[in-house]
């Protein structure tokens, strides 16, 4: 490619629009993550890497603010890949970071559970965020568990000047006991707006590569390591037994609480008074300041979102804990369940609620945008009644209501290797299909179709190319030729690497080309063993917002047949005019972006330009 | 690597004069108008009168089209950054369905209830393919929900706001309205707007303050309902749809079952057509207008609906 050997140079636009450089004493209104980014850069960090997932997403997005001579910020095709980079800078002496959502820890387990023997020679912060109450995810997972298992500690930091104190804190923890740290984050730290008191960028002195037995994980070098480890999980809890970073706040010895992160903030809010034990970090646990506490009050309850993993260390040092029976393990905590909780602990009378309006509460899911070019796709794959196997993306909500075009949607990059394993298992009539959009196809999609190539599995695959990841918000990719920063870089092209791994059959489309689409997949369903469909077309929201000329619909030509109403589009919507019983339907003209789609299914041919309906 | 440490866990002791609780403010709306900006608004103001603010949201699926709401807490003290149900002083709906959805938020009696009438009427709600079906939209009028929220403002804010010529400006509306109930100065409101809003838009934003402000002085007319909202009269009659299909016309072209819009067609082991789902099929002739051999008649015709029993009724939906 020509493009492969320009030179990459930090363009001047790119530096002026996003650097954030004032240092300043007044509090300044930060959510969480934008705090943890800036804690990362306050603490000298030269190296960053994430790969986007709700609510992880602004972290990095935020570092890419601060001025590039500073730190390298960077996408990574995925968590694992972030993590090696970031380790890699690490070995290399200087400051790292890297970024992720609960799920992606999954991905990056691998790497992190050996590092956690090798230890760092710069300093290693991991941020991971939990999702409770499953907002944007496909789990609860609870990453303090992730913590204990990878021997690694994890802070947790309760609003977002604890984001930025904690994150600093981190690298000093990191260096000290030779350790990565994650940074335990939740959907309501990371959304949380409060002021925070920002401090200045330290020097870290560049330590450069220290060769070491150990920087080489093999049998021999982690049989050694594996005790060192197990001793420094002694040294850290004494650690933060001592640390003034834990809180005891004395109040009513009757009861006491012990917390951690956010819940710490629903216990002051809730009940006022009662002693508490506010712990910043959740593993390794701190036991001689707990057991101290413990014997101080009559009565202990732990309050923690998900997991008792607070309350079952309490349990295995012989205390009497209560905490579970009175908080759910799943969900999302907030005032209302802690007041539960601590009424059905006999603390606090049960809250009153009254109804104001009696009402049936309008449903109003996500949807796929109007002109979102995923749609034609799984119009295309209802049509041709095809087993789909789906994936992680703004288009698993084609899983929904009205287009319910998905059968199956478990983790980023398994739509193919699902799709392998249906047909395989040699019993599906109806064609296989795994979609997968461009940003998960690179994530973990490309291994996947390398498995089916070589398995000859009998599979289509249908690339949703919108150029973007566009479920967390738009970020470039290694497919759009854009880095982090907004700098020109290469671009992968798809139908070469789909060829490049064996795939015979591979076809490129445009995405709002409902009968060439169609055409395209039904031949690729018929074509015996991998193929690959391509469909392209920009999203409609990221990088810019694409606006054509709306289309209205002719009244008095509409049969009331609701075949649009079967795109979801929401443009679309019932006029008070109806036609036999049925509404006919109308177009929001601000709302609709002139995709065509309603244009190409309409079977009385009434959906036309709003302007040259304006002008009849 | 040494454990050796002089700090000491921080020890406070709770306080034993009671604090006054934070005000809570619930601003809601439709991913797409301006929840979050309006919040931001707010948190500047608290954060300019010196008070402690949090203010949460959560917004993954906001550019989806989906429910968006933001807490904004402010006073002495706030530790949670969420509002209980039932403690919101104010819920502050850009969109009237979604107003109302968190009406139950509000302080039982003593809450404020602000909410544009304008309405976004979601994909969602236009599903029911019944005959004589109504939106799933709420359904309640604006005069049912001013009489039972002793505080309650229902402004037409976008109508307002397109009349000063930019429908964006009806956040702002909402906003000038929402400072006659607060205790903030008014000159803060102005300060902060211009901190916010285009300076382009400036002029426009604070025309559109005013208007909002001057609007609580007018008597509280209830707006006339549009027809969506009208309770449908109970249906009558119910129809029966029958296909007459011409076995020796149906040339297996599959025109008809890939455009049926309710997928109700499919065509059998000898490929001819065949009506599969007769429940889902709702008339609409798509089939017999596209079929190129005429091999299909749609027959639609009434019975009473007291002669069907309920359960068959309830198979109607789609």
């Amino acid at each position: 490619m020509a493009e492969a050997s320009q030179k990459i140079a930090p363009s001047k636009e790119a530096l002026d629009l996003n650097v954030i450089t004032q240092t300043g004493e007044e509090a300044r209104p930060m959510t969480g993550h934008e705090a943890i980014a800036r804690g990362v850069w306050e603490a000298g960090c030269r190296v960053a890497a994430a790969y986007p997932g709700t609510p992880s997403t602004e972290i990095l997005e935020n570092l890419a603010k601060y001025p590039i001579e500073d730190l390298h910020a960077q996408w990574s095709t995925n968590e694992k890949v972030a993590l090696d980079v970031a380790y890699g800078a690490s070995y290399g002496g200087v400051r790292a970071f890297c970024a992720m959502k609960h799920v992606g820890l999954n991905v990056a387990a691998d790497a992190l559970l050996t590092e956690a023997y090798i230890g760092v020679n710069g300093g290693l912060v991991i941020a991971v965020c939990d999702d409770p109450g499953i907002h944007s995810s496909q789990n609860e997972q609870d990453t303090r568990m992730f913590g204990k298992l990878a021997n690694v500690p994890v802070l947790e930091p309760s609003d977002a000047q604890e984001a930025l104190e904690y994150t600093r804190w981190a690298y000093e923890l990191s260096e000290k006991f030779d350790t990565p740290i994650i940074v335990r984050s939740t959907t309501r730290i990371a959304h949380t707006r409060s002021p925070v008191v920002v401090g200045k960028r330290q020097e870290i002195e560049d330590k450069g590569f220290v060769e070491r037995p150990e920087n080489i994980a093999l049998p021999t070098t982690a049989r050694l390591r594996h005790p060192v480890v197990i001793e420094r999980e002694h040294l850290m809890e004494e650690y933060f037994s001592k640390s003034d970073k834990t809180q005891w706040i004395e109040g009513n010895t009757d009861v006491g609480i012990v917390t951690a992160g956010m819940s710490y903030s629903y216990v002051r809010e809730v009940l006022p008074g009662v002693s508490i034990l506010k712990l910043p970090a959740t593993f390794p646990f701190p036991r001689d300041i707990v057991r101290k506490f413990c014997e101080s009050v009559k009565r202990v309850i732990v309050v923690e979102e998900l997991e008792p993993v607070l309350e079952t260390a309490i349990a295995a040092m012989g205390f009497t804990v209560e905490g579970k029976e009175f908080f759910p393990r799943a969900g999302e905590l907030s005032p209302e369940v802690v007041h539960e909780g601590f009424a059905q602990a006999g603390l606090l009378k049960p809250r009153k609620t009254v109804d104001i309006v009696e009402f049936d509460q309008l449903v109003r899911p996500p949807v796929l945008c109007s002109g979102c070019p995923h749609t034609g796709g799984y119009m295309a794959l209802r049509a041709l009644n095809a087993r789909v196997a789906g994936d992680i993306g703004c288009y698993t909500l084609a899983a929904m209501q009205p287009l319910q075009a998905m059968d199956t949607c478990v983790s980023m990059g398994s739509s193919i290797g699902t799709a392998v394993g249906l047909a395989k298992a040699g019993n599906e009539t109806r064609p296989i299909v795994a979609t997968i959009g461009d940003s998960t196809f690179l994530h973990g999609g490309i291994t996947g179709l390398i498995d089916a190539v070589y398995n000859d599995a009998d599979i289509t695959v249908l690339l949703l190319n919108n150029s973007t990841t566009a479920m967390t918000g738009g970020q470039e990719h290694p497919g759009t030729g854009k880095t982090l920063r907004g700098l020109d870089t290469h671009k992968v092209n798809y139908a070469d690497v789909c060829r490049a791994v064996g795939v015979q059959s591979v076809k490129e489309v445009d995405s709002y080309d409902l009968g060439v689409l169609y055409q395209a997949i039904r031949e690729a369903t018929e074509y015996k063993g991998v193929s690959v469909v391509i469909a392209n077309r920009p999203c409609v929201l990221d990088p810019v917002k694409i606006k054509g000329p709306a289309f209205q619909i002719r009244a008095a030509g509409c049969t009331a047949c609701q075949s649009c109403m079967n795109l979801g589009c929401p443009a679309l919507s019932w006029s008070d005019e109806m036609l036999d019983g049925h509404h006919k339907i109308k177009i929001d003209e601000t709302s609709c972006i002139g995709c065509t789609l309603c244009v190409q299914i309409c079977p009385s041919d009434c959906i036309r330009p709003a302007a040259e309906l304006a002008s009849a | 690597m040494s454990s050796a440490t002089t700090a000491k866990p921080k020890k406070t002791v709770q306080k034993q004069t009671a604090v006054k609780g934070p005000t809570n403010v619930l601003i809601v709306g439709v991913g797409g108008q301006g929840v979050i900006m309006v919040s931001k608004i707010l948190a500047r103001l608290s954060q300019l009168q010196g008070l402690q603010v949090k203010q949460s949201e959560v917004h993954g699926m906001a550019k989806r089209g989906g429910s968006v709401f933001s807490h904004i807490r402010f006073g002495e003290e706030v530790w949670s950054p969420t509002i209980p149900m039932g403690e919101a002083d104010v819920v502050l709906g850009l969109e009237w369905a979604e107003g109302l959805r968190w009406l139950r938020y509000l302080k039982p009696g003593v809450g404020t209830f602000i909410s544009d009438t304008k309405r976004i009427v979601p994909p969602f709600s236009c599903r029911d393919r019944r005959h004589d079906a109504r939106h799933g939209y709420a359904h309640h009028t604006i005069a049912e929900i001013v009489a039972q929220v002793p505080s309650a403002y229902a402004p037409d804010a976008t109508g307002m706001a397109t009349e000063l010529g930019n429908e964006r400006v009806a956040n702002t509306i909402l906003l000038g309205l929402l400072s006659t109930v607060m205790d903030f100065p008014v000159e803060s409101w102005r300060e902060v707007l211009a901190e916010f809003v285009p300076p382009k838009t400036l002029d426009t934003n604070l025309k559109a303050f005013e208007a909002g402000r001057a609007w609580t002085k007018q008597d509280h007319k209830p707006l006339v309902d549009d027809a969506a909202t009208q309770a449908a009269p109970e249906p009558l009659l119910k129809r029966e749809v029958k296909l007459e299909i011409t076995e020796s016309w149906c040339k297996s072209c599959d025109i008809c079952v890939k455009m049926c819009p309710e997928r109700c067609l499919a065509l059998n082991d000898h490929q001819i057509v065949e009506l599969v789902k007769p429940e889902a099929c709702t008339g609409c002739r798509v089939c017999e207008w596209l079929c190129p051999d005429f091999a299909i008649a749609v027959h639609v015709s009434t019975v009473p609906i007291n002669t069907i029993s309920a359960e068959a009724a309830g198979e109607v939906q789609a």
